[in-house]
């Protein structure tokens, strides 16, 4: 189980976080019908590191850019989205 | 090869059982092979096996990162049943069903296959109204599928709780008397065992590291054990589909997710089929060596990483003790997790990729294992003639861009949420 490290919150348990998709799969609204496709449909899926949508769903409830190594686990960012990112 | 039987094992008895050899070779691998097989599971064995078997194919090659039964072969509940709703779903799991029944004599080799039956329980009208639907839907292709009252269920299975005010009340179950368990190991080693004794190379510790090109079209492979070239190549590693296909460029419809299981220390018979509740994500049935496994949810979040998280461990087995209390006396002794390929619509991916020469059969989700016979037969088809077999053609990789995905549970692009 991880600790992951909510920008909001501070560290908090892996059990409170809900894992929403990678980064790179977000569909933009005006993309066009292939890109959209690749995008819902595809991942690199990497023996590696990715960037990871997470959710604080039973703490602060924001969304959050988790970089996680997906063979160790080991964190090495997590940063806000949305309009708290922008503040 | 010499053969298994109760004869030889008797010789044996007579002159201390000196007559055992190894039950697959140790090959160097050569420099060029017709088809090689990336990935050294049960279903790469498998195709191999039918490839040499069915389709008479001598130069095969089967290529195997770790040691055959290391993966997910050795890592999941062993249940085999058929019991899909969709159509391209059991026709294709129906076919390995009946595989499963002719298995042993067909490898000479005891996969320990175990027909107890397959039952999923129902815990509400709704989920009995979808259970007749899927019986109904099997039968029409001949399955064998029967709907259980609430009192044929507790007959089945007495240490369920049966009580109004359970947890997980029970109104009633489907059940499918020809599926069951069998022996995972047995599996690997079966069809290792019969595909070396039909000239396959079975060549472990080699990992490939990456494709050898020619304009668009694969011609080999780059392995840790130098390079081999090959005629056609298959993809077979369902749980690392996404970075063995990676290294070809490809992206594929496909999430690598942690898969757990677990067991119980040995008990007399408790656990008389295979109980399952797709409504609560549980899975019990008893090993012939008397140990309860429990399997129950992927742990919803992309890993690489064999190990689980405890908390989806410690659902899978409120779950399974809110069914049958009787097991929380037991002491659990072993957990393992598998890395699993979960696909976009929940089904498999078997047939041609993008690069020319090169093959896929992944995707497996939580369902592999029972289709081990299947998988291997119709991708050892696909390999053969470069075209699908029948029962695998609705499986395609471009079935998500055509909209044709089979999606038995409705989830849609999101493994996740299934």
């Amino acid at each position: 189980m991880m600790r992951i490290p909510c920008p909001h919150c501070g560290p908090r348990t892996q059990s409170e976080f809900i894992y929403e998709r990678t980064l790179d799969s977000v569909v933009p609204l005006n993309a066009p019908t292939e890109e959209a496709m690749a995008k819902l449909f595809t991942r690199n899926n990497p023996r590696g590191v990715d960037d990871e949508i997470w959710r604080h769903t039973y703490g602060c409830r924001a969304w959050m850019v988790l970089t996680r190594h997906r063979v160790t686990n080991e964190i090495s960012g997590c940063r806000a989205i949305g309009p708290e990112a922008l503040s | 090869m010499s053969r298994y039987s109760a004869f030889s094992l008797l010789r044996g008895a007579l002159n201390g059982q000196k007559h055992w050899q190894p039950a697959w070779r140790d090959p160097e691998p050569k420099s060029h092979y017709d088809i090689l097989i990336i990935g050294g599971g049960g279903h790469g064995l498998a195709t191999a096996y039918y490839l040499a078997k069915v389709h008479g194919l001598k130069n095969i090659a089967v290529l195997e990162k770790g040691w055959i039964g290391g993966g997910n072969t050795g890592r999941n509940t062993t249940i085999v049943r058929s019991n899909y709703r969709l159509e391209p779903l059991h026709n294709l799991f129906e076919f390995g069903l009946k595989l499963w029944h002719g298995l042993s004599d067909e490898l000479n080799y005891n996969v320990m296959f175990s027909p107890r039956g397959a039952m999923f329980l129902g815990h509400s009208d709704a989920d009995m109204v979808k259970l007749a639907e899927r019986g109904d839907a099997m039968r029409c292709d001949g399955i064998d599928a029967d709907l259980l009252t609430r009192d044929q269920v507790a007959k089945l299975e007495p240490l369920l709780d049966m009580s109004r005010d359970a947890r997980f009340p029970i109104q009633g179950g489907l059940i499918q008397r020809r599926g069951g368990t069998a022996r995972h190991d047995a599996v690997a080693w079966g069809y290792a065992r019969g595909a070396d004794s039909l000239s396959v190379d079975i060549i472990q510790k080699c990992e490939v590291t990456g494709y050898v090109r020619d304009g668009d079209a694969v011609v080999g492979v780059e392995t840790t054990r130098g390079r081999i070239g090959a005629g056609r190549v298959g993809i077979c590693v369902a749980g690392n589909s996404g970075h063995v296909a990676g290294l070809a460029g490809l992206k594929l419809p496909i999430e690598s997710q942690t898969l757990q299981a677990m067991v119980t220390e040995g008990v007399k018979p408790m656990i008389n089929s295979v109980i399952m509740s797709q409504s609560l994500h549980c899975y019990i049935s008893q090993s012939d060596k008397g140990g309860v496994v429990f399997g129950g949810d992927p742990d919803n979040w992309p890993s690489y990483a064999q190990r689980g998280n405890p908390m989806v461990m410690e659902g899978a087995v409120a779950q399974g003790l809110a069914l049958v209390p009787a097991l929380s006396r037991l002491r659990m002794v072993r957990t393992w997790s598998g890395v699993t390929d979960m696909s976009f619509d929940g089904a498999p991916i078997i047939g041609e990729t993008p690069v020319r020469n090169l093959f896929l059969n992944g995707g497996w989700c939580y369902g592999g294992f029972k289709a081990t016979p299947a998988s291997g037969y119709t991708y050892a088809h696909t390999l053969a003639t470069g075209k699908p077999h029948a029962l695998n053609a609705p499986f395609s990789l471009d079935r998500f861009e055509r909209g044709a995905t089979i999606d038995e549970t409705g989830s849609g692009p999101m493994p996740n949420s299934r």
